[in-house]
């Protein structure tokens, strides 16, 4: 019966997860196409230092230790879920316990150690945002649901590693009295913390207590990675998933410089080229481009799209942003967090309505204002903190691209500046032929 | 001071090691041009075989770009390209970061493929062959001088070393403000910022700059950008500090210190 029960939830919870992902990637490959194919060693380099070696988090270090502890107990606990799986499927009770002897032991014991640091790091990340309310989880873009789905998973931690626990402990007396399972004699895990926390918590109860107990604690644990699981696409925490490819996929090349438009390379040839034919037929028509820059998502590159779902909201962009630390209203973050609820927005009216549905909206001026794109100094800096490689300014750069060349909204000092650079070769309004003058002054 | 153009060189039939890429602000902004003419001073010192583009040179494009404007871009880079690529154009050394980071990595696929390197670099290497000696001059021994990382040198094309290796060998107390290097903050100017209002805020940057700077108790903020020293000298004017401390171009301090 259990079994039963147990392969259905487990069929449920990763079929639904599948059709989600499927969801997510549908969304994702709406973007542009971008060649991120090359120098593959040099990316599973970027990845394994990046996201599986966390590097960039130890920037500010302690926030990034306590995000190791959840980060290596998250990936340990992977083995003991193989257990779990196989325990729930073949009606065994914990399959790898004699097969693997004294390193069963040593392994459980690394996990029950790393979920109470993951424990106290997660008492602390709620202390953080709740108590002392740091600035970057204040933000304006993180009131309400970022802020509930923040908690919520924090939540949801919590009680995952008390189900580790109530199980391991209550089985520790179980198995103590010789009441643990019909495999299993009289005698002792030796976990390291079950093993005095069990009887600390449990000892005066019943074997039929305690049976429940252990149960609640398995199915909690299992019930709580399939909920968890499928909770990860319609949250921001889809990133201990995401990393991985997002960083792999990483922008290999200096961060000052910007994409070239080949689109506008031909243009700016043929004006310049005086054997060209104004009025000829472009050679490849399938190729020019619907739009210069991008006013929607669909007009981002696919890799713009997958840093959207990956980011996790740290706000670590926005809090070294120059223009955010100063009141503006830009925040690398909502630029993120807007192309993400965007894109999400997008994703169902095609699924719905029929691919190239327009609703009518766009990610400029129903999501992203001007005044946010205006105030960035593409100083970088939001590149540079994201510790998944997350690069803001790679669409804030697109965005302001669709607004000056496609709609010439362009604030009009900027006008000034570029009508000089296109009349006299500099921003300012002096003459080329002034261009040496410094040298014969004092 | 001497400073040939290409053109002339070209006449004499001879081709220079390098161009000194002047930029809008080196050539036409009154605090800039102390700074070209620190540069010439100490190439002029070093012999360095050079020449500058002068009435040949235009905008690299570069605020262009940033304000989204590709077409703007494009022509001028084009431009620029061909007039480098009919001088044969190897290596190129630029005062301003922004010049410096289009240059190195956005001319390549429009055709134009050059050695940039900054200021500081170029010094740095001409004080490390033996070419420049830092004596005769004024003296910075032991004077605390901190140094603000242009974004477009440090983040953008990770040169952090090179202007702080010259400050140390000004014997000089290097002191770091509590945002540097990778974790810099801009100086407000960058993006085409330089040339518009500020969006409405709380503050201005070059403010929130200034303040780091002035709590290292530094006499002299270092930068190695021409619009970063506007930045700052602004930044210090409102804190009513130009008394007491100096915004200088790295060079600028080389160039006094070897007294030229």
């Amino acid at each position: 019966m259990e079994i039963i029960l147990f392969a259905i939830l487990l069929s449920a919870g990763v079929g639904f997860f599948a059709y989600n992902a499927w969801k997510v990637r549908y969304n994702i490959l709406l973007g542009q196409d971008i060649d991120r194919s090359d120098r593959k060693g040099e990316r599973l380099k970027t990845m394994i230092l990046v996201a599986f070696g966390q590097k960039k988090m130890f920037s500010r270090p302690i926030p990034a230790l306590l995000h190791l502890a959840l980060y290596v107990a998250f990936i340990i606990t992977q083995i003991e879920l193989i257990e779990i799986a196989i325990d729930g499927l073949s009606g065994h009770h914990r399959f790898f316990y004699f097969k693997l002897g004294g390193f069963y032991t040593f392994m459980i014991s690394f996990i029950e150690i790393l979920s109470v640091l993951a424990f106290v790091a997660t008492l602390a990340f709620l202390i953080r945002r709740n108590l002392l309310k740091l600035p970057r989880f204040t933000m304006k873009e993180l009131m309400g649901w970022p802020t509930k789905d923040a908690n919520l998973i924090l939540l949801m931690e919590i009680v995952l590693i008390c189900c580790i626990f109530s199980m391991n402990g209550a089985d520790e007396v179980l198995y103590s009295r010789g009441g643990s399972h019909v495999e299993f004699a009289k005698g002792h895990y030796d976990f390291a913390i079950s093993s005095w926390m069990g009887p600390l918590f449990f000892q005066n109860l019943s074997i039929d207590a305690l049976h429940i107990i252990e149960r609640m604690g398995w199915w909690g644990h299992i019930l709580m990675v399939f909920a968890f699981l499928n909770y990860l696409p319609y949250s921001k925490h889809f990133h201990i998933l995401l990393a991985f490819p997002n960083t792999f996929y990483s922008n290999l090349e200096q961060k000052g410089k910007f994409t070239n438009m080949e689109s506008v390379t031909n243009e700016v040839k043929l004006m310049l080229d005086p054997n060209a034919d104004p009025y000829a037929a472009p050679a490849n028509p399938e190729e020019t481009p619907k739009r210069f820059g991008a006013k929607d998502v669909t007009d981002l590159t696919w890799k713009n799209l997958l840093d959207a779902y990956t980011c996790t909201e740290c706000g670590r962009c926005s809090s070294s942003c120059p223009a955010n630390v100063t009141g503006k209203l830009l925040s690398p973050r909502k630029i993120m967090m807007d192309t993400r609820d965007r894109l999400v927005e997008v994703g169902e009216n095609y699924r719905k309505h029929g691919k190239g549905y327009d609703d009518g909206k766009s990610l400029i001026g129903d999501y992203i204002t001007e005044e946010e794109l205006w105030a960035c100094t593409s100083c970088n800096a939001c590149v540079q903190e994201c510790p998944v490689n997350i690069d803001p300014l790679s669409i804030i750069v697109d965005l302001r691209r669709y607004l000056v060349m496609e709609e010439s909204k362009v604030p009009s000092e900027l006008t000034g500046m570029l009508t000089n650079i296109e009349n006299n070769g500099a921003p300012w309004q002096f003459a080329q032929t002034e261009r040496l003058n410094w040298a014969n002054e004092d | 001071m001497r400073v040939p153009t290409m053109a002339e060189k070209m006449a004499n039939g001879e081709s220079p090691d390098i161009l000194f890429w002047v930029g809008c602000a080196g050539s036409f902004d009154d605090r800039a041009k102390k700074i070209t003419k620190a540069i010439v001073k100490i190439l002029n010192k070093c012999q360095v075989d050079f020449a500058v583009l002068g009435t040949e040179e235009s905008c690299s494009g570069d605020p262009a770009k940033r304000a989204g404007n590709e077409f703007t871009f494009q022509m001028q880079a084009m431009m620029n390209i061909e007039v480098m690529n009919a001088y044969e154009v190897k290596k190129i050394v630029t005062a301003c970061p922004h010049c410096f980071n289009t240059l190195k990595n956005e001319y390549p696929e429009l055709g134009g493929n050059y050695e940039v390197i900054h200021h500081t670099q170029l010094i740095q290497d001409l004080i490390n062959t033996g070419k420049l000696a830092l004596e005769g001059g004024e003296t910075f021994k032991g004077k605390k001088i901190t140094f603000h990382d242009p974004c477009y040198l440090g983040r953008a094309n990770d040169v952090y070393e090179s202007p702080r290796s010259l400050i140390e060998k000004l014997d000089a107390e290097l002191v770091e403000m509590k945002r540097c290097k990778t974790k810099g903050l801009c100086c407000g100017a960058g993006g085409a910022q330089m040339f518009k209002e500020a969006e409405k805020g709380n503050k201005e940057i070059n403010i929130e700059r200034t303040e780091d700077a002035l709590e290292t108790q530094a006499e002299i903020i270092a930068t190695g950008c021409p619009f970063c020293n506007t930045m700052m000298t602004d930044g210090v004017k409102n804190f009513e500090k130009e008394g007491a401390v100096k915004v200088m171009d790295v060079a600028e301090l080389i160039a006094h210190a070897a007294d030229l």
